[in-house]
């Protein structure tokens, strides 16, 4: 069971993440969007979308430091584990509240207005919903009931350990076993959306513009000139 | 010198008959489609009135277009390019629908399904958006013929500039049409505002399409477009817009709003600009801005001009139609005809003459002939009604020149009518005008008389090049910078097969 769920699982998701991926550029850029639904309705929209959007962000940035960091680089670098902890919990709830709060609002935006964002709700976004709610609702039990109220949890001597693993082909998921209950299903949620992620509109993610900053403001198509150089 | 084909429209206002041809027409050919139920390419507003979506000229609310920053540079109203993406995750300045209308369709099956009875069975509204029965409280055209004008044209941005006085006087007295479509910008501000890249100008026409690939739904380009004439599609949460009828272009037909335009008050020709100078014409004040747009564009008499655009290899046909273009001859040589709101800095590519019949009628109320030019030229110059309107929305604020414009019209109408009652021919106001018989007659002929021939003046593209036009829709056809192609016209030959290009309905 553990085998299946934190090695083949991981793998699998991961190669249906990258074949999906390339799959869906090749046959699918005209839908690679956010899919907006702004349009329809504005005023929730713009208080719970940044929220969301910024929390999640921020959720990101705590997954690379806390899995992809190992613990004795940040030790060597003189951040003692108290610090780190401290860090890692209160980042960790600033950033899980945002983007939880921001994504309840949008949930209960999509059933208020329902009426016309049924409109623009596909069934992918539904999937894409509950398995969100689901994993950031483990991630408050592993940061809040684990770090918060509970005895403490390192992560970072097990589930840290195995997710890097699993990237240098050498997965050690037998250190998944101690792991506690929210850990083990935070994980194996995880890979599920890395699967479902080439299939959603998350693929937006990977379009953030940020080639904008530097690109001319005014595009020309055609042969003289390829994107001419006016505008700053 | 870097020279550049523009396909252009102009639009003669007086003969608008607000019939709403050019908008079914082209609802029916391009958005009749789910997601675009409220997007009208084409839409024809009555002034004064606060058009489609609603109050879309009030740029403090909206943030479109273009305007210069203390330091004379040009900036886009809704801010620097890290505003933008800082706004990406809700676009603060946005319309929602409302701000367009819900559409509707009506419940036709009640028609044929009720049994018999008593009563008249009744259609009822149902939104087009939830299928739910709705009450129809807004439209696009809800102000035709100022229906509702006590209490939304004091509400015209255009209107709001004006003097209090003018307002009420201007309120009894006149109305006209205004028929919109994309401006296809020489300085689109719904390009320069697009995170993704997505939007582009045809290097061979202009024209201003949406790469439906690479547009990724930031809604940026709502906001930027001062106009307001680039829509979400709600259905693919892409933006589409006014494609100018690039298929019927391409194929020297026109647009669908001119073929079917029931007045035949349109114009579409070819119109030679020079890239180098369209930047000098977005940094002027805002009274230059008009003589600044018209230097953009190239004479296609000249020598010179015709010389360079021959070593740029522009097809000698482009440059016979440029100088056969009715938009050539309306906005450069007559100067009849005005862009809309150039305040806005996008250099716009369809430009409007004024209409004279507000400023008949009030020369008629004020107890003037109005077939006398001299009573129309003193309604002109004294009534600042409806004048001050006209020049808020062509010419940002400059009285003369719409003035300049109308007493053109009015002579020309004079001198046509003495012709007529075989009269003499009053020299004085050809002087005050300062036009010769001929060139007003010749503005008759365009005015009154064009044929379709003459109103369209549209060089299909070489079939050579259909398949690289296809290609330039969808994906770059940059990778091949070689240029010219052998046996070319100067565009070269598509880099991999056609793609088409795809309209998909909601399954
Ligand atoms: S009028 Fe057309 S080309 Fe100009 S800014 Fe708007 S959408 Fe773009
Ligand atoms: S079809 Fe022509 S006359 Fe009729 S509303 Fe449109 S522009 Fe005006």
């Amino acid at each position: 069971m553990d085998f299946f769920a934190f090695v083949i699982w991981p793998y699998v998701a991961l190669a249906i993440f990258v074949v999906g991926h390339v799959w869906r550029w090749r046959h699918d850029q005209f839908g690679w969007t956010s899919r907006t639904s702004q349009l329809l309705e504005r005023k929730w929209l713009g208080l719970a979308s940044p929220l969301f959007h910024v929390g999640a962000l921020l959720v990101i940035l705590g997954h690379i430091a806390g899995l992809l960091v190992p613990a004795e680089l940040t030790e060597a670098l003189g951040v003692s584990e108290h610090l780190y902890h401290s860090i890692a919990v209160g980042g960790g709830v600033l950033a899980g509240v945002l983007m939880g709060v921001g994504l309840v609002l949008l949930i209960i935006r999509r059933v208020v207005f329902r009426d016309r964002l049924r409109l623009v709700t596909t069934r992918g976004d539904i999937v894409l919903y509950v398995l969100l709610s689901v994993i950031v609702f483990f991630g408050f039990v592993e940061t809040v009931g684990h770090n918060v109220v509970g005895p403490g949890y390192d992560y970072r001597k097990t589930v840290a350990i195995w997710f890097r693993s699993i990237f240098i082909i050498h997965p050690e998921w037998t250190l998944m076993a101690s792991a506690p209950f929210a850990y083990r299903v935070h994980a194996t949620l995880g890979f599920a959306l890395f699967a479902i992620w080439p299939f959603s509109r998350l693929v937006h993610v990977w379009s953030v513009p940020i080639g904008y900053l530097a690109r001319p403001y005014i595009v020309y198509r055609g042969t003289r000139l390829a994107t001419k150089e006016r505008g700053s | 010198m870097r020279i550049f084909a523009q396909m252009a429209m102009v639009m003669n206002l007086d003969k608008c008959i607000g019939c709403h041809t050019c908008s079914v027409t082209c609802k029916q050919t391009w958005t009749n489609r789910d997601g675009v139920e409220y997007a009208w390419f084409n839409n024809v507003e009555t002034k004064p009135g606060i058009g489609y979506p609603k109050a879309w000229e009030d740029q403090e609310r909206w943030k479109g277009g273009w305007a210069l920053d203390s330091s004379g540079k040009l900036r886009l109203v809704s801010g620097g390019r890290i505003r933008r993406l800082t706004g990406i995750f809700a676009n603060p300045d946005l319309p929602s629908i409302d701000d367009y209308y819900e559409p509707v369709t009506y419940d036709f099956d009640t028609l044929l399904t009720q049994p018999v009875g008593k009563g008249m069975p009744v259609a009822r509204p149902l939104s087009a958006l939830t299928g739910k029965p709705t009450s129809i409280t807004w439209g696009p055209n809800w102000e035709d013929d100022l229906a509702g004008a006590g209490t939304t044209a004091t509400q015209d941005p255009n209107m709001k500039r004006l003097a209090a006085k003018a307002k009420m006087e201007f309120e009894k007295s006149f109305m006209f049409y205004l028929p919109r479509i994309c401006e296809h910008c020489l300085n689109p501000a719904c390009m320069s505002a697009c995170p993704s890249g997505a939007i582009y100008k045809r290097e061979r026409d202009g024209i201003v399409l949406v790469d439906q690939d690479k547009c990724r739904g930031w809604r940026m380009c709502v906001t930027g477009c001062p106009y307001k004439k680039i829509y979400i599609n709600h259905a693919t949460g892409l933006a589409e817009k006014c494609t100018f009828c690039y298929p019927r272009i391409e194929a020297g037909l026109p647009t669908v709003c001119g073929e079917t335009c029931v007045g035949r008050l349109r114009y579409i020709g070819l119109i030679l600009y020079d890239l180098d100078a369209v930047e000098a014409a977005t940094l002027v004040a805002d009274h230059e801005l008009l003589e600044a747009q018209r230097q953009v564009f190239l004479d296609p008499f000249s020598p010179e001009v015709i010389k360079a655009a021959q070593a740029q290899s522009i097809p000698p046909e482009w440059i016979e139609a440029a100088q056969r273009s009715p938009v050539w001859a309306l906005a450069m040589k007559h100067k009849v005809a005005l862009p809309l709101h150039p305040e806005y800095r996008t250099l716009p590519m369809v430009w409007y003459i004024p209409p004279l019949s507000p400023v008949l009628d009030v020369t008629a109320e004020v107890g003037g002939d109005p077939v006398l030019p001299d009573d129309i030229f003193h309604a002109v110059t004294s009534l600042r009604i409806p004048l001050d309107y006209l020049a808020e929305l062509l010419t940002a604020g400059d009285t003369d020149q719409v003035a300049g414009v109308l007493m053109k019209l009015a002579a020309m109408r004079a001198h046509m009518r003495t012709r007529t009652l075989n009269a003499e021919t009053d020299h004085d106001m050809l002087a005050r005008v300062g036009a010769s018989a001929e060139e007003l007659e010749d503005l008759y002929r365009l005015l009154g008389i064009a044929k379709m021939a003459d109103r369209y003046v549209i060089p299909p593209a070489h079939t050579e090049d259909a398949a690289m036009l296809n290609a330039w829709t969808s994906g770059c056809s940059l990778s091949d910078a070689s240029g010219v192609g052998p046996g070319g016209v100067g565009y070269p030959r598509a880099a991999s097969g056609p793609v088409p290009v795809e309209l998909r309905r909601r399954k």
